[in-house]
């Protein structure tokens, strides 16, 4: 069984093929990098998976439920969690508000136009000890706007860990971090448990291959190279693919 | 009576053009719907009337006055408020509506509550019959011009630096800022000619329609549905969305005047909830 | 808070006494008319403020519910099916709206509905058969719930009063409730928010629909009020009206649409006697709000208290 199969999947913009029939198979509990040059088609699979834009062919499966049909929104009902390279959150709202709104996601409150959010103890607490787990309890009643970059993907992390997630697909979770918050999110992820299998884009090079288990390097939309991060490190083609930049 | 409906049609269609073309250039180059667009038609009409009766000018110098007054009525507007909210289409949007009211009442404390309606000047009066039919010349002339600045127009947009400006920015005006297109600038420009098409169109207009209170939200919703139709930008939308909705508004006052305005309108909710970009331009943002 | 405490009281009891200092039927029917349009305006600001979401064909609905009560009061239906059944017309109408307008969101939104309130105002000036055009339509009587007439301006404005107190009331509810927090999660990043397992289409078909209840409110409200419906009820400036109210006021927020509908209100109805041309004024008014106090009345002055608050804190004793 695996976590994510990404098969043959295909997808254009007009005349230009951003994805070319790429295969994935991803095995629970996996931490698998995706890396490969501006405009591999990176974040256009994500999205693909997601469910935020439709294939033009092939198909995805979670946990070999196939979803390719399934609109985003049902996929994180079958446990499928995602972050974005540009940190889009809620920023008039406290952290406190923003983990509580991921909770509501998959909770049959959030069509109930009668039952006070503020005052739904159980789902509070829950947020409360979502943020406490990536170190920032303290901080539940301050607005997004006060906090840093850093602070805010932590957060992102929050959401998405508070949902037990079966996928978490994480894009670029280190861009725009400084040095000291890079470390903190790498502890973040490095105790995430093995029941939350991760897939994760990244540019940082130093950080993500410390992370990965299993890399795919990506190039014009389709998947160059694969294999353990030894083998990846080591196999001329990644060099070709890096400095034909 | 049909032949006389038909070039009825065509007439409020070239008055649509002028009223709907720059609508359309406004909304595909600053992607905001201008609602103040009625009411400078209207005001156009209202300049140019008083041109003529109070001040005794020659028709087409009050339509040469009323154009300019309008294009700088645009003017302040977009350099004093619009551009201040560059950035934020929907308070742009907010703004124009406020304008409208504001210029909707000027109006009325100016020119006061009855229509005006102007004489179609000497010159271009009465008509000609052949073929059996009897075809007013004003409205004939009307279309004429609606043609000829329709082909003028085209020539602005693909033969000059302007234009291509102006189409570019139409297309992508990120990409446009980059390759050094003063956007800002153009925006203006643009609105300008909105607005002074708009305003030669209400002047035009006014022999047939004349000019009372109200006919700047009565015009509003037919350039909305033009460049819906016609697509947003699209020179050749406007013309041919004016001319079938001149049809459609003609022939359906008189064939089905009950659902004259449900006919009009619907075709374009069909339009947008089909297909967002028009049946010729490209896609609305 | 106790300052704002206060505020509202005091606001309460002047509100609930009208009929007690206001001077004359007239002035009395004008307050009666705040709370139907602060109603209407509750009704547009719900998408506004909490949905993100523009519409300038509020009209629409709101003169369905009208006109629908005036049809059926002449064709003979009593108070309680009239207004039931302009309640279930304006109901499905809003669900047409809704639907082909949540198509697409910003200007869009603004377009498509603009062109939905003008095909109600087209419907209402040239259905003659049906509306009487521009002629209208009377409403012959008021009805007398537990046998209390309304037909006085005074027991009118009560009536209102406790039907705008009820809906304030369910507004305050659903804008604080789960399915509130929703809405708004689905106007500030409706992206993420599917991502996070909302159905963001579902949600603001509801809103939609609740917004859509509460204008037949008001248009039902309005037409015993003025006795009376015509097209104008329905035109594009009836439409634009609520929007300038919510956004002078302050989109977002509770308050704000209901002093929004008190400012324009009262420029329309008592300013116009020293001021002749309101129209230009709320125009102006508006225009000068969306340029320099975006946020609206209500919590733009809000802002300037904290901020004379804050000042007089940091200035020395003397």
């Amino acid at each position: 069984m695996t976590a994510l199969a990404v098969r043959d999947l295909q997808k254009s913009f007009g005349g230009l093929r951003v994805t070319q029939g790429i295969h994935l198979e991803i095995a629970p509990g996996e931490r698998r990098l995706i890396i490969g040059p501006n405009g591999a088609g990176k974040t256009t699979l994500f999205n693909l998976i997601a469910g935020d834009l439709r294939p033009d062919g092939g198909s995805i499966a979670l946990f070999d439920r196939p979803i390719t049909r399934l609109p985003t929104r049902a996929r994180a009902h079958l446990g499928l969690a995602r972050t974005y390279q540009i940190i889009t959150l809620f920023p008039k709202d406290t952290l406190l508000r923003n983990v509580t709104l991921s909770l509501l996601g998959l909770s049959r409150l959030r069509w109930n136009p009668l039952a006070r959010l503020d005052r739904q103890a159980h789902l509070i607490a829950q947020a409360e000890s979502a943020l406490a787990r990536v170190g920032l309890g303290a901080m539940a009643h301050r607005s997004l706007a006060e906090t840093s970059y850093g602070e805010r993907r932590r957060v992102e992390i929050a959401m998405a860990l508070a949902q037990n997630p079966r996928v978490l697909l994480l894009d670029e979770p280190f861009a725009g971090l400084s040095i000291d918050e890079r470390g903190e999110v790498k502890a973040l992820l490095a105790s995430i448990p093995r029941d939350i299998t991760i897939v994760m884009i990244e540019h940082d090079m130093d950080v993500a291959l410390d992370f990965a288990e299993r890399i795919s390097v990506m190039h014009f939309g389709a998947i160059a190279v694969e294999g353990t991060r030894a083998e990846v490190v080591a196999d001329p083609r990644t060099k070709e693919i890096y400095l034909g930049e | 009576m049909w032949t006389i409906l038909a070039i009825n049609s065509v007439t409020f269609g070239g008055l649509l053009f002028l009223l709907s073309a720059g609508f359309s250039l406004i909304f595909g180059l600053m992607r905001v719907p201008n609602l103040t667009h009625g009411s400078m038609f209207m005001l156009g009409g209202y300049i140019g009337s008083t041109a003529i009766v109070t001040w005794h000018l020659s028709f087409w110098l009050a339509a040469a006055l009323a154009a300019a007054a309008v294009a700088v009525f645009g003017g302040v507007v977009e350099r004093l408020l619009l551009r201040r909210l560059a950035g934020s289409v929907l308070a742009q949007v907010l703004v124009t509506l406020g304008i409208a009211f504001i210029v909707s009442d000027f109006c009325l404390m100016v020119w006061g509550g009855d229509p005006i309606s102007i004489d179609t000047p000497s010159a271009l009066s009465g008509g000609t019959r052949t073929l059996g039919v009897y075809f007013p010349t004003y409205r004939i002339a009307i279309i004429l011009i609606a043609v000829v600045i329709a082909a003028l127009l085209w020539a602005l947009l693909e033969r000059t630096r302007l234009g291509a400006m102006i189409r570019a920015g139409v297309d992508d005006p990120e990409m446009a800022r980059v390759v050094g297109i003063r956007v800002s600038r153009l925006f203006t420009v643009v609105f300008c000619l909105g607005a002074a098409l708009a305003g030669f169109g209400g002047f035009m207009g006014a022999p047939i329609l004349s000019v009372y209170p109200g006919l700047d939200f009565a015009m509003l919703p037919l350039a909305l549905v033009v460049v819906i139709l016609g697509g947003t930008g699209s020179l050749i939308g406007s013309l041919v969305g004016s001319i079938v909705i001149g049809f459609i508004y003609n022939f359906g006052l008189v064939l089905l005047p009950q659902l004259a305005y449900f006919i009009l309108f619907l075709p374009m909710v069909v339009v947008l909830v089909l297909r967002p970009q028009g049946l010729f331009g490209r896609a609305a943002p | 808070m106790t300052a704002r405490r206060v505020i509202l009281a005091v606001a309460l009891l002047v509100m609930a006494t009208v009929p007690l200092w206001v001077p004359g039927n007239y002035y009395i029917s004008v307050a009666s008319d705040i709370l139907i349009y602060a109603i209407f305006t509750l009704s547009v600001d719900l998408l506004i403020g909490y949905a993100g979401l523009v519409s300038l064909g509020h009209g629409g609905l709101f003169s369905l519910a009208a006109y629908t009560v005036a049809v059926c009061l002449g064709a003979g239906f009593g108070h309680f099916s009239a207004i039931l059944l302009a309640i279930a017309v304006t109901l499905a109408g809003t669900a047409v709206f809704a639907a082909l307008s949540l198509r697409t969101t910003g200007v869009g939104f603004i377009m498509i509905t603009l062109a939905l309130g003008q095909i109600m105002w087209g419907l209402a000036y040239r259905w003659v058969g049906l509306t009487g055009g521009d002629n209208g339509i009377s409403v012959a009587s008021r009805p007398a719930p537990f046998g209390i007439t309304l037909a006085t301006s005074a027991h009118f404005y009560d009536a209102t009063l406790i039907v705008f107190a009820l809906c304030l009331f369910a507004y305050w509810v659903f804008v604080n409730s789960a399915f509130g927090g929703s809405l708004k999660g689905t106007r500030d990043q409706p992206r993420r928010m599917s991502a996070l397992g909302y159905h963001v289409w579902l949600i603001r078909f509801c809103a939609f629909m609740f917004s859509g209840f509460l204008a037949a409110v008001a248009g039902i409200l309005f037409a015993y009020r003025a006795e009376f419906i015509s097209p104008p009820t329905a035109a594009l400036t009836a439409s634009a009206e609520p929007v300038l109210m919510a956004i002078s006021g302050g989109s977002g927020t509770i308050l704000g649409p209901v002093v929004g509908a008190l400012l324009v209100e009262i420029v329309k109805n008592v300013a116009s006697a020293y001021i002749s041309r309101w129209n230009m004024m709320l125009g102006a008014i508006f225009v000068l709000i969306v340029m320099f106090m975006p946020e609206g009345l209500v919590p733009g002055t809000a802002r300037l208290v904290r901020r004379l608050r804050a000042q007089r804190a940091k200035a020395p004793t003397t």
